[in-house]
């Protein structure tokens, strides 16, 4: 079933892809760091949460958003691959569609990694607190809430028929997976009605185990060990849906 | 028999794309699926590589059914898909290195297979360029450098040389003949070029609208539809006259010159040219396999009509995009 060197040929497509595409890459960054100095140092002049910055608050909010962005725009991505039949020819190979998914997988992760690893070296010059061992932490973290969220944009990508569907998924997915997550606000002390959204959405367990290692457990609404559960139940249903939509996939012309 | 099909059918919504397809095709032939446009070739392609799953019916493929046994078919069989479908943001070597990963060519040979199909298909100096900037032609070339590389049992061939020039053209052929040939390649082809078909297929299917309408050797086919044709030059034809003549079959103005198909015509010529009175030139042309072609599919451009009235056409839009 698992076959390292289709495995490995999927990745390395992906990682020079990424590579190449120097305007989205840079453009990945935008965003962020909008979100950080504009709102993050706007909001941030009078309002503070929790003993720290707004804008130090938000940052672990800011890092999971532009990874959510970048995973599922990552896997929906394959719409057009499959639009331009280059995932045909990866299709009929003779590998199992799992090495397939896995392979694609890795490469969304990877990508988002280092997006994520830049982001957090940013961190360092705006002030917010990470040590050697927070910046492993925090990695940690952000690699299995990646492979979650790539997870769940392959499965949507693969079951998508065409790209109008593709403002959808942003309108009633991405931005509302974005604004649950807590990761402008505390979660904690909300109206009953937006913290059962908060806790069905499972971007909230990223932010929230990224926020208690940035600043500190006292800022966590959940133990570490259920957020970690859920991120990693939560990727092992993404990649079994994952590798059962691959291997359903038929060709979409 | 490596590949054949029972009763083998794709309908898309009500729009029957192949319609209860039997075919048998032998170990090392050269099988050529002829066709106007929607006729249903690149459906059967599809589901004969497990890409689109058949609605109904049974197919084998080198002795895999492409229902139960997908990957062992995928093992079997490498295609040149007839839209494109090369990698434009990797350079042609990397699509080929991709390629031989994906098909376990020995990391060994792999240089040397990349090597030898790209100078196959001649593009050693822009082999490492991105394919966004290759022309069409050279992307097309690439294609057929990736599926003749890792050398199948079986090879479907969608429309391989549309769009070469034809240099090109002439050097696929040989490939293809020599492929066929030494390593027993089965190869099953689609093609417009009827002289594409008639050179390099030992048996040609004509396809129309889902189904087989003949299935034959070139030659065979070209004797099915029969005599050879006479184009003369002349003023005032009487076209009546000639119809009555016993060997002619068939008789038409076209262009200005009658053409008259005639029942062996070393035999009959010279009966035909003491009938017509006098004439201007004479010309005799064998049959040609786009005689054939014509002969079995109607001369008329399909409209889409025949596909359903126009709502099923917004249905079909839908789902096809
Ligand atoms: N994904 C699809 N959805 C709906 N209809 C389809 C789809 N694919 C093919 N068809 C229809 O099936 C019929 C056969 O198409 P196919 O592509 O097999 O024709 P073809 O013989 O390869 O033609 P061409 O010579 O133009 O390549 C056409 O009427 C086409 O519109
Ligand atoms: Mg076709």
């Amino acid at each position: 079933m698992i076959d390292g060197d289709a495995i490995y040929a999927v990745w390395l497509r992906e990682v020079k892809v990424y590579l190449r595409e120097r305007e989205r890459v840079i453009s990945s960054f935008v965003s962020p760091i909008l979100w950080l100095l504009v709102f993050g140092s706007g909001l941030g002049a009078s309002v503070s949460l929790q003993g720290v910055s707004y804008q130090t608050f938000i940052y672990p909010g800011v890092l999971v958003m532009s990874l959510l962005f970048t995973s599922i725009f990552y896997g929906i991505y394959i719409i057009w691959d499959r639009k331009l039949d280059f995932l045909k020819e990866v299709l009929v190979a003779p590998v199992s569609r799992t090495s397939i998914f896995v392979g694609k997988m890795l490469g969304g992760c990877t990508d988002v990694m280092m997006q994520s690893l830049i982001l957090l070296i940013l961190g360092l010059f705006i002030g917010i607190p990470i040590t050697p061992l927070v910046f492993v932490y925090s990695l940690l973290i952000l690699l299995l809430t990646s492979f979650a969220m790539v997870s769940l944009g392959l499965v949507i990508g693969s079951n998508l028929k065409n790209q109008e569907a593709f403002n959808l998924v942003i309108n009633f997915l991405i931005w509302p997976l974005f604004f649950f997550s807590g990761a402008l606000f505390p979660v904690s002390n909300l109206p009953s009605w937006l913290s059962a959204l908060t806790y069905i959405d499972p971007v909230t367990y990223g932010v929230d185990a990224l926020r208690g290692a940035i600043l500190g457990a006292q800022s966590q609404a959940f133990p570490v060990y259920v957020d970690l559960s859920v991120l990693i139940i939560f990727s092992l249903v993404m990649m079994w849906l994952g590798t059962i939509s691959f291997g359903n996939m038929q060709q979409s012309k | 028999m490596i590949i054949t099909t029972k009763d083998l059918t794709k309908k898309f919504g009500n729009l029957t794309a192949v319609n209860k397809l039997n075919l048998e095709i032998e170990e090392g032939e050269i099988f050529g699926l002829l066709g106007p446009n929607g006729a249903g070739k690149t459906t059967t392609i599809s589901m004969l590589c497990t890409l689109l799953k058949p609605t109904s019916g049974a197919a084998k493929v080198n002795g895999f059914d492409i229902a139960t046994q997908p990957s062992k078919v995928r093992s079997s069989i490498g295609i040149v898909f007839q839209e494109p479908s090369v990698d434009d943001l990797l350079t042609g070597r990397e699509n080929l290195e991709m390629h031989a990963m994906l098909y376990k060519i020995p990391r060994e040979i792999r240089k040397k297979r990349i090597d030898e199909v790209i100078s196959l298909v001649g593009l050693e100096d822009r082999a490492d360029d991105i394919t966004r900037v290759y022309s069409g032609g050279m992307r097309r070339r690439l294609e057929l450098a990736r599926g003749l590389m890792h050398h199948p049992k079986v090879l479907f061939l969608d429309e391989p040389t549309l769009g070469l020039d034809p240099q090109t053209r002439e050097h696929i052929w040989s490939y293809i003949k020599k492929l066929s040939e030494e390593n027993e390649t089965t190869m099953v082809l689609t093609t417009h070029y009827m002289e594409e078909a008639d050179m390099l297929c030992d048996r040609i299917a004509i396809m129309d609208a889902g189904e087989i309408v003949v299935l034959d050797n070139s030659a065979n086919l070209k004797k099915k539809v029969g005599g050879d044709i006479v184009l003369l030059k002349m003023d005032e034809p009487n076209l009546e006259r000639i119809r009555k003549l016993s060997f002619v079959t068939e008789a038409e103005m076209k262009d200005g010159t009658v053409q008259i198909k005639i029942k062996d015509v070393s035999k009959n010529l010279q009966k035909l040219l003491c009938k017509v009175g006098e004439i201007h030139s004479v010309e005799v042309r064998q049959v040609s396999l786009n005689d054939v072609f014509i002969h079995y599919t109607g001369k008329e451009i399909r409209s889409g009509e025949e596909e359903g009235g126009f709502w099923e056409r917004v249905a079909h839009a839908e789902v096809n995009r």
